[in-house]
């Protein structure tokens, strides 16, 4: 299938072109290391934000990795914009490659980048001693949940880039549904101490979706029912927002 | 047999019509020229034959395929290289060839001596394995030329090949264009807002102004066509006399489109040489004193205000505006 074939081409060469930023790398491993430590620094003392969790940081690092996964997916639509504006979509266009394989290829991308991450959070975590209590299953839906959170909102963020096709207007959408969809979820506190009505709007949140599966397998261990649903709806919804994405794309096409 | 033929292309976006009827056919192996002003539809004509965007009406045939009802076949044959650079900063030259020829189905040991061969063509072997982002103007543009000749495509399509490039970087292009012509015994179409670049590098060229072809031809039938060389007077002190040297210039025998321009009176003769001599014998005895005299064979600039009406110039520099 030419798609996939074309998909993978693609892949490769934004991930060989990531490989050659050192500082991105470095911003990459350091960050998620960062947040996990100076949150559960800050939180720490206050025992009712933490659940079942034995400790905060084991409350945490389920959250820390959606979050991560969540803000890579919002900035993924930048390296569009970036094809965009220097003529490489254009000389893709003139070829028979895919046109779904250049928007699925950086949704992917950022479905990758998110796991390699969450993978970074996990071994960090188990330096500070917490324990994924749903064993090797567990780690795998944690960098599952990651790659499924970061391509929801690549999808998203890819059909904001093509629409609005401008990098100042990119990072201040972005901004706008960021910060609102990590504090409507349980990213970093419990559900039970939050406003009932946050709560209730909670359940709608992707974010939150993937911060309940994650921490399910984390902090419990075991409700696989739970987690495979959560799986399901993120699935469908990455289905929904490439779709978007690709649908934004012939937008563009046709503006040419 | 026509390498392409394009037929009655219209595009409109939004106010602007951008294309209004382009007619051309470009034969095979031959370099054709676009030229025009920016704005002038170029680009978009570009754009519509290598099937980036459709047209509203009209036809259009790239090496035999039609480029709305089977772009793929003609994506297949044509190499595109873009105005600004598409060029990957992030990868090598040789990376960023590996890719185009992965793209158009080519493998292995096959694209691997295509990409060397190519960047020892455009004279980028040494620099192949180095990224991109460290490149020279000149050789990103190499560069652009060898993407969109990697999987062998009939046709190539050069948009402002050497815009942005400084005078020596632009020369040394057009040598390489006209090199890759006939080693590559590619159909080549380029568009151009420079007429000395169209002068140089075409076999033949059309006009384009406002959405349409004004006039097609070789650069020297076009240049026959406005029959006549320029004759430039430059007048010493004038002392108001400027319209009397202009009166005798208008009168003298075959003059046309005479005009006066500052110290300067312009007319076109049918042969220059031959009427300087008298011209000057005749402003002389009317005691008018001539600074110097120049003739010229007309120029495509010439060429393009005689056909549409307009000078060159101030038609790129109003677009630009614009």
């Amino acid at each position: 299938m030419r798609v996939i074939r074309d998909t993978g081409w693609m892949v490769m060469r934004q991930a060989r072109n990531l490989m050659r930023e050192p500082i991105w790398i470095a911003l990459l491993l350091i960050q998620p290391m960062i947040w996990l430590l100076l949150y559960g620094q800050l939180f720490s003392r206050v025992p009712s934000l933490r659940g079942g969790a034995s400790t905060y940081v084991e409350f945490l690092l389920p959250g820390i990795v959606v979050m991560n996964a969540f803000f890579g997916g919002t900035w993924a639509g930048m390296s569009m914009i970036a094809d965009l504006d220097r003529n490489v979509v254009s000389r893709f266009l003139a070829t028979p490659v895919s046109r779904l394989s250049i928007v699925l290829s950086q949704v992917i991308r950022a479905g990758l980048t998110a796991s390699i991450q969450a993978l970074v959070i996990l071994l960090v975590g188990l330096v500070l001693g917490v324990r994924v209590h749903a064993g090797v299953g567990g780690w795998i839906v944690v960098l599952v949940m990651g790659a499924l959170v970061a391509m929801v909102f690549a999808g998203v963020s890819n059909a904001i880039a093509l629409l609005v096709r401008n990098e100042a207007t990119m990072i201040a959408a972005a901004n706008f549904v960021g910060l609102p969809l990590v504090f409507l979820s349980a990213t970093l506190i419990q559900k039970s101490v939050m406003p009932d009505w946050m709560s209730n709007l909670s359940r709608f949140n992707p974010v939150n979706w993937g911060v309940e599966a994650t921490r399910d397998v984390v902090v419990v261990g075991g409700q696989w029912g739970d987690v495979g649903l959560y799986t399901l709806l993120l699935l469908a919804l990455t289905a929904v927002t490439s779709g978007f994405a690709t649908w934004t794309f012939r937008m563009y096409q046709r503006s040419l | 047999m026509d390498a392409i033929t394009v037929q009655e292309l219209r595009k409109r976006y939004g106010e602007v019509q951008a294309l209004d009827g382009v007619t051309f056919a470009v034969r095979d192996g031959e370099v054709f020229g676009l030229l025009g002003p920016n704005g002038a539809g170029k680009s978009t004509t570009v754009r519509v034959l290598t099937t980036l965007t459709k047209p509203d009406s009209g036809h259009a045939l790239v090496a035999g395929h039609d480029v709305v009802r089977h772009p793929n076949r003609a994506r297949n044959a044509i190499g595109y290289v873009p105005q600004d650079s598409g060029i990957d900063r992030h990868a090598t030259g040789r990376e960023n060839l590996m890719l185009q020829g992965r793209i158009y189905g080519m493998r292995g040991a096959n694209l691997r001596s295509r990409v060397s061969e190519l960047l020892e063509l455009v004279g980028l072997a040494d620099a192949a394995d180095r990224v991109v982002g460290g490149y020279s103007g000149g050789m990103k543009r190499r560069l652009d030329i060898a993407l969109g000749l990697v999987h062998r495509p009939k046709v190539l399509f050069l948009d402002e090949p050497t815009t942005g490039l400084d005078p020596e970087a632009r020369v040394a292009m057009w040598v390489e264009v006209d090199r890759l012509a006939r080693q590559e015994s590619l159909t080549i179409l380029l568009t151009t807002h420079y007429l000395e670049e169209a002068d140089q590098l075409a076999n033949r060229l059309a006009i384009v102004s406002r959405g349409r072809i004004v006039v097609e031809g070789t650069p020297d039938e076009l240049k026959r066509g406005l029959q006549g060389e320029l004759v430039t007077v430059e007048l010493g002190e004038t002392d108001g006399r400027i319209l009397d040297a202009m009166r005798m210039v208008e009168q003298f025998p075959g003059a046309r489109e005479t005009t006066v321009d500052g110290r300067h009176v312009r007319t076109r003769v049918p042969n220059g040489a031959q009427a300087i001599p008298t011209l000057l014998a005749s402003l002389d005895s009317a005691g008018i004193a001539v600074a110097a005299v120049t003739t010229a064979r007309p120029s495509l600039d010439d060429v393009y205000l005689h056909y549409t009406g307009r000078d060159f110039a101030a038609d790129d520099s109003e677009a630009v505006a614009a």
